[in-house]
């Protein structure tokens, strides 16, 4: 590896530690607007509370100290991934996350794998027939998709595949009771996966086939192509080797800036469909307006995005060399 | 002609844009007169549940026997109304980042743009979910929560104009005649600015719509006013046996998201026509 890239990596690895510091800021500041604190919240639980026995939580919990210094014992024990209990479950709020987490992730992998391979076949779809009758059928189905709100799709694909054709299952991540190990498990899965990521990933095969075919049109008129096609190389060649490969990078930018857009909808698209991961968690907590866990959700959920913006940036600095010298 | 003709001008020529204003002129219509016309209350029951669409109502009625036009029509204000305010909240905000960012430079454009860059990485809904569920759901917490999360995108993008403009010999020429800074920034450059802005806070009422449809369809909503995502939250333990319940508002939501859109694009080149391809 080159130098140059080292020091991109390094410097790119140091940026996150003020953003995660200003994450846990953000978090810390509305924990202090949620209304009454943890020790309100026992002492009502405990249903017989004095305001001395209030006050004497409150010194258990630190709360009766300078905010700053709360602050600082907030941070610390952020660092060790303590995230506070969620009052009504009686569980830490990092093993609910942890324990939630894969199967929003899965969700999230699937919906982008659908979305960009559809998108990206779509867009060059559309570019190479410009003008005719399937490239505004194309558009016009992207702009659509684009309009439509994700988990009202993803109610009306259950109507259709789940209800009138009964091919597809409603909801849930396995087959209830069916105990399946092994293949059958990932087959049973994976089949659930379907109606849910199609859902998710619709929204962006919209937005990628809009943004591949406007790509690939410019790359089109770029003077290399012409060379190309002076050179008597094919209609196909040039589309999939020459064009393609250049037309790709914008795709893939926004593919990683909306890694955060993504977890959105995740949440709404995983509570249509019963998924249980994260977006399930932030609809009962706020069912049991569990603030304590909502805030721990948005943290880590947080972090998650920017550890994965991370990520593109350093594939994208192994794929694009000329990244590292902007 | 002048200036408002050759806009009119362009515009038409986008034929898929002259259609969305008037669908959508449609929409604001039902909005405002809509409810004193189909003089309705959407809370009351004023009929059996489950009464078939054409039955006795027009859309017939919901789980609890409301009716669906009425519904429909309430929940078109509620749309419309938080989608355009939270947008020009967030407009303003976001110019006012952008352009003190962008006309300034330096220690305060990082600072700015650092501020704008760590919105960006939080997840916009959660963070809208969480905004609404601290401060309790009605129009001015929705409102601001969706403000709050769109603001970034504006920001960029008005720094970038005064990036583009300040510099320039009438910018330079107001300097030399002793003009304060605010009025450089307010009076010269923000007009000159604002074609692209335009555009880009109106696609922002379709994003808008769409996150108070998803908001109000987790329950966060103003308990007060019907809203479409509402509906649907609400229809939704019934897909089995009344789809429709949950398809209407969804269309309303498709319809509306969708004429906003081909506007902003239709805004896009007639304001922009350099930009066109």
């Amino acid at each position: 590896m080159k130098k140059s890239t080292v020091t991109f990596i390094i410097r790119r690895l140091l940026q996150v530690i003020p953003v995660v510091i200003a994450i846990a800021s953000l978090n810390f500041l509305l924990l202090h607007m949620t209304p009454g604190d943890a020790a309100d919240i026992i002492a009502g639980q405990m249903g017989h509370a004095t305001v001395e026995f209030t006050q004497q939580l409150r010194q258990e919990f630190g709360l009766d100290k300078p905010l700053y210094e709360q602050f600082f014992i907030y941070l610390g024990k952020l660092l060790t991934f303590d995230l506070g209990m969620s009052h009504l479950q009686q569980t830490p709020v990092i093993d609910l996350i942890v324990g939630r987490l894969p199967a929003t992730l899965i969700l999230m992998v699937s919906a982008i794998v659908i979305s960009v391979a559809v998108g990206i076949a779509l867009g060059i779809g559309a570019a190479r027939r410009q003008g005719t009758l399937a490239d505004s059928l194309i558009s016009v189905l992207a702009l659509v998709v684009y309009a439509t709100p994700a988990f009202w799709l993803g109610l009306m694909l259950i109507v259709l595949f789940s209800i009138v054709f009964d091919i597809l299952p409603s909801g849930g991540m396995t087959q209830i009771g069916a105990g399946f190990t092994g293949l059958d498990y990932i087959l049973d899965v994976a089949w659930h996966l379907v109606l849910p990521a199609t859902t998710l990933g619709l929204f962006y095969v919209a937005i990628y086939t809009r943004l591949m075919r406007a790509s690939m049109l410019e790359v089109y008129s770029l003077d290399f192509i012409v060379t190309a096609r002076a050179k008597g190389l094919s209609e196909g060649k040039i589309a999939w080797t020459h064009t393609m490969r250049n037309a790709l990078l914008p795709v893939v930018t926004l593919a990683g800036v909306q890694i955060g857009h993504l977890l959105g909808g995740s949440i709404l698209v995983e509570t249509v469909f019963s998924w249980p991961g994260l977006g399930r968690l932030v609809f009962d907590a706020l069912l049991q307006r569990d603030l304590n866990l909502l805030l721990g959700i948005l943290f880590i959920s947080s972090v998650v995005v920017v550890v994965a913006n991370l990520l593109v940036d350093l594939l994208y600095s192994v794929l694009d060399p000329r990244i590292v010298h902007k | 002609m002048n200036r408002l003709q050759i806009f009119w001008f362009r515009f038409r020529r986008n034929r898929a844009a002259t259609v969305g204003v008037v669908v959508l002129f449609a929409i604001i219509l039902m909005a405002m007169f809509g409810p004193l016309i189909y003089a309705i209350d959407p809370f009351e029951m004023v009929g059996r549940p489950f009464t078939l669409p054409l039955d006795r109502f027009p859309l017939g009625t919901d789980v609890a026997g409301r009716d669906i036009l009425a519904g429909l029509v309430h929940g078109a204000r509620v749309s419309l109304l938080i989608g355009v305010l939270s947008s020009l909240t967030a407009t303003i905000i976001g110019v006012t980042f952008g352009a003190i960012a962008g006309y300034y430079g330096g220690r305060i454009d990082d600072l700015l743009m650092r501020t704008t860059e760590f919105f960006l990485c939080i997840p916009s809904f959660v963070l809208a979910v969480v905004l609404v569920a601290i401060f309790q759901p009605d129009v001015v917490t929705i409102t601001i929560a969706i403000a709050v999360v769109s603001w970034p995108s504006v920001a960029r993008l008005a720094r970038g104009e005064f990036i583009a403009h300040r510099d320039r010999e009438y910018v330079q020429g107001c300097r030399a005649i002793g003009m304060p800074d605010w009025e450089i920034i307010v009076l010269q450059i923000l007009p000159n600015a604002l074609p692209p802005i335009i555009v880009v806070s109106s696609l922002m009422v379709a994003t808008a719509i769409l996150t108070e449809s998803g908001l109000s369809f987790l329950g966060l909503s103003d308990p007060n006013l019907v809203s479409w995502g509402y509906m649907i939250g609400v229809a939704r333990t019934v897909l089995r046996t009344a789809w429709w319940m949950a398809a209407i508002p969804g269309v309303m939501i498709l319809v509306t998201v969708l004429a906003i859109n081909l506007v902003g694009e239709g805004l896009n080149d007639a304001l922009n026509p350099k930009l066109r391809k």
